[in-house]
This record gives C-alpha cells, structure tokens and sequence, in this order.
C-alpha cells in the first residue's frame, strides 16, 4: 500500500476555475490527496468522473481502469520523476505536476522530460504554490494548464504566460535554440 | 565583444518591462514580500542594511567605454556618484531607490547591459580570465564560449528555481586566473589531438562548507558545451537538497554521491540530449567567435619596443615599479596588458566614483580600443596596450588613482562590503583591509614580500574570497562583538587549495599586528626567492601558529 503524503505541505486543491490552453475554464478534473483513504483506493472503489489520481494511488490501479483511462490522470509531487511514468506518458489524458511551494522548481524539468522525452501530449497542468511570474517558463516547460490557488482571478493571470516573444534556448514550446535560428549564412 | 542584434534588445527589452511591472504591483501591495524576493533578487535587486543594492551584470567582466559612460551616469543619477566592482566581475550600485530600478534597468538595456540573474537561485553571470584573448598561456579565447553559455542560462526555463545558486567559470589559459575549482561548474579549454574541447569540473564552491571542485570529465568536444551543461544542472535540479539552503549547493550533492556517481548519472542524462538541437554547429561556433578578434593591432618589434620602455624604465624608478607590478605580458609583440588597481589606501577595494568609471572609459579609448575588463580581485584591466603608450597612460591613471603599483601585493586585497552595508555579515571589513593597508604602507616591503594574496570576508558566506587567500580573514560573531578569524594557504589558481584556520580569532585592532607577525615568519623562514604560499606549504601552519599566538597568548 503507498504512503501518505509526508511532511507539512498541504496537497494541491481543487480551484473551480482553471486557464487551460491561454483560456480561463471550468475545472472539471477532481485531484484526490494522497492520504490513508485515498491511499487504500482499488479501481472499483474511485468516484466517478474526471480523477487526477496520486501517483502510488495510479500506479496500484492503472491495469484495472480499462473504459475509464481517458478520465484518470495521474499527479506528481515534486519528488517524484517523469520517468515514474515512463511510457505510460503516452496515453494519459492529463498529468498534473505539484508545485509544493514557488521556490521549488523540479517540476519545471518533470514537464520538459514527460513532453520532449517521454512523449506526452495530454493536459499538462501545473498544481499548488506557482505563482503568476512563472508562468511563461511553466509554459516554455510544456505546461498548458494551470490550476492557480492564489487569490488572484485567473484571468488576471493570463497576460503573464507570454512575458516574452523569444527565447534563447529550446524548450518544450521551441524546438529550436536562438543560436539554430539567428538566420546564420 | 559580444553585441545585440534585435532579438537580444527584444528579450532584455521585455525584462525591464516585466520587472517594471513586477515592482508596480509590489508597490501596489499586490505582490508580497515573499514573492517579490526571487523576482527582484533574478534582477539583481537585494534589500541591504541601509538601502536597496543593484547587481549589475558585466558578462565575464568585459565592458566597452560606453557602458563605462553609462554606468558612470547611473551612479550619478540614481545613486550617490560611486559603485562597486564584485569578484564576479559586476558592478554593484550602493544607494538605488527601489521605484527607481526599473528606470535604471531600461538605462543599461539601452547600452546591452542588464542585472539578470546576477542574485537568486539561478545560473548567475560567467566569469573568465581578465586576460582572456591576449595572454601568452591562452589555449583559447574562453570568451565565446562564456557568451554562448551566457545566452543560454539567460532566462532558462527550466533553470530558474535551483536549489541554490549556481556559478560557472572558464578558463581558457594554462594558469587559472578564473578560479574554476571553486565554481559550481568550473570549465578549463583544452586541447586533445588538434581538437578544443574543455575539462569539466563540478562542485567547488567557498560558503560555508568550502570544496574544491572534483573532475568528471577529461575532454568534452567543443560542440557539446551546452547539452553537457544542461545534462548537469538538470540533475542537480533534479536530486540537490531543497529542506536546507546551507546544504543545498551542488557541492553537497557531488559529496553525497561521490564525485564519479554524480558524473555517471550526468552522462546517463547526457546520452538522451547530446545528439540533440543543444549540440552547437559550427556556424554558432564561427559566430560567436566572430565577436572576439582581434582589435587592429600595429605590427611591432618586440625587441625595439622593449628596448624604448627599458629607457623610460631606467629614468623613472616609480614607474619602473607600476610596470613590474601593474601590467602583464601580451601575445602580440609591442603590446601589454595593464591593470588599473582600485586598492589605494583609504578606499574601499573595488569602489569606483562616477568620474573613475568615466576615467576608465577615456582611457579605454585612448590606449585600448574602447574596451575594459573587470577582474575578480576587483579590478580593471586595460587589455591592449601598446607599450610605447604605457607612460602617458601610467601617468594618466595617476591622476584618477588608478595607479598605486601594489598588485598581487599585500594591499591588492580582495574583500566584500561586509558590515558597513550588508546585511548577511558578522562583521565589518573594509576598516580591517584600510587598518591592514595603513600598516603596510611601505612600498619597498611589499614588494620584498612578492606575490601575496590577502582576502577579507566579513561572514561565512565567503564572498570575499578568504579560503582561498594566502593569507584569509574572516569575520565572526562572538557575543555581538566583531572579532576576525585568520586563515593560511588558500589558492584559487590550477594548484586550488583551501585556506586552514590558524588559531582563536582577534579583535579588529589586533589584527594588522597578527598579519605583521606572519609576514616576519615568512621572510625569516624563506629561502631565496619563495613565495608566501610556497613556504607555506614548504614548512606547515604550526610554525606560524607558535609566532602568532606565542606572546599574544
């Protein structure tokens, strides 16, 4: 059985409104904690609906959810690795990545390896305690979705996912670096 | 050197407004405290002890007389006429008004200048060697390499939210003028059957837990610098320790998991992206080279021209003096590097006033192509001077106070702010380097002393250098007073070595007697023409112990 989550962070939320794609949306993804419940889940047992399951939680029911895979994502806490994920990348519908507080920037690798190497092209949505000043390098890490818990309105949050028009490196939003592209004879 | 072309004053551009708005909605009460830390901090911004202060970014130190002029005017115009050259080769601004940064920030994109990432827990500026593109021991121009990876750590998604910060250095000479073994990363150019390429060496670093960096890789090709790069800051963002900023450097995790575990796993990441779009092609190779030529040298003899300074040598024993000690041998024939020293007595090493910035430039464009270097001893370096110019130029950095002939002396020292404006430190340091400068005052027993580095810090954080001075001072707290900790036989060249502490610290007013008494054991125990660190390392640190603490006890 997998272990509650540790330490004092509080699990990500449930904001009602997500940005999805540069939009402001309905959140219609319900993400379960990792807690003694959750943990104990079978897939018979998962309430019904779009679920962005913990990650022990999905790895422990991800062979039985046959017609449900396109409404179960999977969420990772920022000590836990794309290549948990591995191939399963692949099919999932969405995964979520935590961000436990701001200053904690694994997750920014965690999109760049689930997009450019294990080959996720689902919902990638950013969780917990970003904050609206990251957002475009979220985005340049091949975030799409952002369930922002700040008290912000998301809306106000939309101008800051494109701070700049260029970049110098490749990322998940550029295949190819400034130093490819500066029309070099 | 390196210059703008419209995509870089569109991405710089976008900075300054981003952070003007940044800093509108902090002012506004929309952004807190907490969270407009590593905003301002990625922009150079901290809050010191007495008002704001404002790193400026000088990429591996290199300056062109115009940014001189303009910094010159910010110092004037935003702050109070005088600014600070850091041993990472910036420029700090003491006394800006917070309101007042993003005006001052649009001010340096207007001459491709910028404060990003210059603080915060992110890859900060690239330092190098003050000589690069000139010395005689160059292997090659570090300088498009440090500008390659200046491009790509700028704005870096993935990078901007380390565990801690994280530097670079690259040498590209046989001498280590650019302390790579205590960098985060430290790159050394080599050269393996015709081919460039670099020794990659991971997780030095000074702080509090001092290291010096171990090698994980002989020989990188040239053309995989970035991607090998990537692979490396990647797992450290990856597995670097996040619950304890003091244990959260890279140097603690190359510790934790041995230094050829760590290369293993750099070279697992590097399989997957090394043939990847960061592999550099010739063409980014040929182009970022193409801003360091060489500046349109005359074609001289050597032998002549030295033949005429030996002449105006012989008349002028004061002049002779700044020649030995304040320029450096030059690759091309007739041509010398001259280094301008901010240390006179009575000023804070690395302080320069708005009219010694503009002093700089002038000279720049009079005796070296426009350009100017600062070093990490905190320094200035005029690169390309011919040596038939070396006595109007002495003479004319006498007059701004450029010209006290004591580097890699005693006095050359290097030391941070400490109390007197940060507000990290233990204690104060610039009084302790002006009492030290004040005691040994006598040009002749400085240079009887030869080559000596003394660096002052005034707390643990070590950005005065002190583990690796030959002689290394720090400052400490005991029970709220101010008391300094002296340290031998540190070295931040290619033979690095970590200062080791001497004895029970002193208070302020003992320590320039303590030095006198080291300096007395060194010169009755050397043999002839030894160096301080090499007797040093020749007789141990007991011997000075005995003679420092033997009636001070």
């Amino acid at each position: 059985m997998p272990k509650p989550a540790k330490g004092n962070t509080p699990p990500p939320g449930n904001p009602a409104q997500v940005i999805v794609d540069g939009a402001v949306k309905t959140n219609e993804w319900q993400l379960l904690p990792l807690d003694e419940e959750t943990a104990a889940l079978a897939a018979a047992d998962l309430p019904p609906g779009r679920l962005v399951l913990p990650l022990p939680v999905w790895q422990q029911v991800k062979d039985q959810l046959e017609e449900r895979r396109h409404e179960v994502g999977v969420w990772l806490d920022s000590d836990e690795t794309a290549d948990q994920l591995g191939e399963d990348a692949r099919t999932l519908p969405l995964v979520a990545v935590h961000f436990p507080a701001f200053a904690d920037g694994r997750g920014f690798t965690t999109g760049r390896l689930l997009r450019e190497r294990y080959g996720f092209t689902g919902e990638l949505r950013a969780v917990g305690n970003f904050m609206r000043d990251q957002l475009t390098y979220l985005r340049r890490c091949g975030f799409n979705s952002f369930a922002f818990q700040g008290e912000q309105a998301p809306e106000a949050l939309l101008g800051s996912l494109h701070d700049f028009s260029d970049s110098y490196q490749a990322a998940a939003d550029q295949p190819r670096p400034l130093f490819r592209r500066r029309g070099l004879a | 050197m390196y210059r703008y072309d419209d995509r870089d004053h569109a991405i710089i551009g976008e900075r300054v407004a981003q952070f003007r708005d940044q800093t509108e909605r902090y002012l506004a009460g929309e952004l807190s405290e907490e969270e407009f830390l590593p905003l301002r901090l990625q922009n150079g911004l901290y809050i010191q002890r007495l008002a704001p202060m404002l790193r400026v970014a000088i990429p591996y130190g290199l300056l062109n007389s115009n940014q001189l002029r303009r910094l010159a005017r910010i110092s004037r115009d935003y702050d109070k006429g005088y600014a600070h050259f850091t041993t990472r080769q910036n420029l700090q601004f003491n006394w800006p008004q917070l309101e007042d940064v993003p005006d001052i920030l649009a001010e340096l994109a207007e001459v491709e200048m910028h404060a990003v990432q210059t603080s915060g827990n992110c890859i900060r500026n690239t330092t190098s060697d003050p000589y690069a593109g000139v010395a005689r021991d160059e292997i090659a121009d570090p300088r498009p390499y440090c500008e390659l990876i200046r491009q790509w750590s700028t704005f870096h998604p993935e990078f901007a939210f380390l565990p801690r910060k994280f530097k670079i250095a690259v040498n590209g000479a046989t001498a280590d003028r650019a302390a790579i073994r205590v960098h985060d990363i430290g790159i050394q150019i080599v050269e393996r059957n015709g081919e460039t390429g670099f020794a990659v060496y991971v997780g030095g670093g000074q702080g509090r837990t001092p290291v010096i960096a171990e090698p994980i890789r002989d020989f990188l090709p040239e053309e995989d610098l970035l991607s090998y790069l990537e692979a490396i800051v990647r797992v450290y963002n990856q597995l670097g320790r996040r619950d304890n900023k003091y244990k959260a450097r890279i140097k603690i995790l190359v510790k934790a998991l041995g230094a050829e575990e760590f290369a293993a796993r750099v070279e697992r990441e590097w399989e997957h992206i090394r043939d990847g779009v960061d592999k550099l092609t010739p063409e980014a190779l040929s182009w970022a080279k193409s801003f360091f030529t060489a500046p349109d040298y005359k074609q001289l003899n050597d032998a002549e021209s030295d033949a005429a300074l030996e002449t105006e040598v012989v008349a002028d024993r004061a002049f002779a003096r700044w020649l030995e000690r304040n320029t450096f041998p030059h690759r091309v024939p007739g041509y010398r590097a001259v280094k301008l020293s901010t240390k006179p007595t009575g000023v804070p090493p690395g302080d320069v006033t708005d009219r010694q910035l503009e002093a700089i430039a002038e000279l720049a464009d009079e005796f070296s192509f426009g350009e100017a270097r600062i070093t990490h001893d905190q320094n200035a370096v005029l690169a390309d001077v011919e040596q038939a110019n070396l006595k109007a130029l002495w003479l004319a950095a006498r007059k701004h106070g450029f010209a006290t002939p004591n580097i890699g002396t005693l006095t050359d020292m290097i030391c941070c702010p400490g109390g007197d404006y940060c507000s990290l430190a233990n204690a104060k340091s610039i009084p302790v380097a002006e009492a030290i400068q004040r005691r040994f005052d006598d040009m002749d027993y400085l240079y009887d002393l030869g080559d000596l580095n003394l660096n002052i810090s005034g707390c643990m954080n070590a950005c005065g250098h002190h583990h690796v001075g030959h002689i290394g001072i720090l400052g400490v707290d005991k029970k709220g007073e101010e008391f300094y900790q002296i340290q031998l036989g540190g070295s931040s060249s290619e033979s690095a070595s970590l200062a080791k502490v001497l004895g029970p610290s002193f208070s302020r007013a003992e320590v320039p007697e303590v030095i006198g008494r080291i300096l007395d054991l060194y010169v009755e125990q050397r043999r002839p023409d030894e160096l301080f660190l090499d007797t040093y390392h020749r007789i141990g640190l007991q011997p000075f112990k005995e003679k420092v603490y033997a009636k001070a006890s």
